[in-house]
């Protein structure tokens, strides 16, 4: 039915497959990595987390993140895996709305720009 | 204790928790939040922090392996994901309104279920009239089955499934889990859909719906750099082992033991709730 270089469902899935993967393994490794730096320049006793107060705004704004891993800073890079991690699924949303698009689906493509939307909105529009 | 030393503990337990979210079919966020709160008195708000990322690391760990069986089906997932993301912002949202021992108690009556939901036996439903619904959106697929070749199906019931994909979103981001239970449900039991598509599309979801709330989770200070990495980093690594370990293992016996296990943590969460102490 499907020639092997038309886009199809399947297709689309092993690529999605791979970019989850990729993303995952990135983040595993960029998270890992804050990490050691974070046990190796703390060795004081460990934080306290037994009551809430929102973290500082350094670990809750993009551009605060990326500045602090500019300048090494430890927990910094750690919320930079962390990002890369949240960016996978939303990469997945795009690359199927590529895909719905090469399948000349438009339906789908609607749906998935929908879902696309969704996520853009709470990454970006906050308080 | 020192931060490695707390490290080192957290990390060790994450990968227990990871692995039991696995071998019992639960994720690792179903155990990982109890665990946090009710053994290391972690606050709750930060508990679910650390769980919904390591929920969003384990469902594209698995993806790759789910993709190449081809059970999954990527219109009924990206569908239903309209529902699960706008019910994960709900959640997040609410997750800075409700009261902490609120969130516990319902995270507990949560756990009860799905170790109910583990143990309970799954059998296809016989296929009735299509949804002209399910039609329009093309909510239909095969897949290879062992007996006739592939199989083809039509998802039913496309409202009802629409609306519990909508509560498996908001327990996603109230609770900061996958809820892969509700959503098997939504497909399985509503939307009538072959029980090996279900699980494997909702395991898709669970990524896409987790980072709908994990951006609010993020710009409200859930998340904490120094907690999350080694609870991600454990939780990631022991369901990797887990689901290794899936295709070896006589599952009925774990499963029962695990289901214990869940309901202990689940009277425990309320217990605490109610006595506020969580």
């Amino acid at each position: 039915m499907n020639s092997p270089t038309a886009w199809n469902d399947q297709r689309i899935e092993t690529w999605v497959g791979v970019l989850l993967r990729t993303g995952v393994m990135m983040a595993a490794a960029i998270v890992l990595t804050g990490g050691i730096l974070y046990l190796a320049q703390n060795h004081g006793p460990r934080a306290d987390y037994s009551h809430f107060h929102a973290e500082p705004q350094r670990f809750t704004h993009f551009s605060s993140i990326l500045h602090g891993v500019a300048i090494f800073n430890a927990e910094s890079i750690i919320m930079l895996g962390l990002l890369v991690l949240i960016a996978t699924p939303v990469a997945r949303v795009a690359m199927c709305i590529a895909g719905f698009l090469f399948e000349g689906d438009r339906l789908y493509v609607a749906i998935s720009a929908v879902v696309l939307a969704i996520l853009l909105y709470s990454l970006f529009f906050h308080k | 204790m020192t931060a490695l030393e707390f490290s080192l503990i957290l990390f060790v337990s994450s990968i227990a928790a990871g692995l039991l979210g696995a071998l019992s079919g639960l994720g690792g966020g179903v155990v990982i939040v109890p665990v946090l709160t009710i053994l290391f008195h972690v606050d709750i708000h930060y508990a679910i922090g650390a769980s919904l990322v390591s929920v969003i690391a384990t469902s594209s760990g698995a993806a790759a392996a789910y993709v190449r069986e081809g059970f999954s089906n990527i219109r009924v997932g990206m569908f239903l994901e309209i529902a699960t993301t706008l019910g994960a912002l709900l959640g997040a949202w609410l997750t800075t309104r409700v009261p902490t021992h609120s969130i516990g108690f319902i995270f507990g009556l949560v756990l009860l279920y799905s170790a109910y939901a583990s143990l309970k036996q799954r059998h296809d439903a016989l296929t009735r009239k299509p949804d002209p619904l399910a039609l329009r959106l093309k909510l239909e697929g095969s897949f290879p089955s062992d007996q006739c070749g592939q199989q083809s199906y039509v998802a039913q019931r496309v409202p009802a499934g629409f609306g519990l994909m909508t509560v498996a979103g908001t327990l996603s981001g109230l609770l900061g889990i996958g809820s892969g239970a509700v959503k098997v449900i939504a497909m399985d039991q509503a939307m009538r859909l072959p029980f090996k598509v279900s699980t494997t599309t909702s395991n898709f979801m669970i990524g896409v719906t987790a980072a709908a709330s994990a951006g609010l989770y993020l710009h409200s200070g859930y998340l904490a750099p120094a907690l999350v990495f080694p609870v991600m980093l454990g939780v990631l690594a022991g369901s990797l082992i887990g689901s290794r370990l899936l295709v070896k293992a006589q599952v009925r016996t774990l499963k029962v033991v695990f289901a214990l296990v869940i309901v202990a943590l689940g009277i425990e969460m309320i217990v605490n709730s109610l006595r506020g102490t969580l």
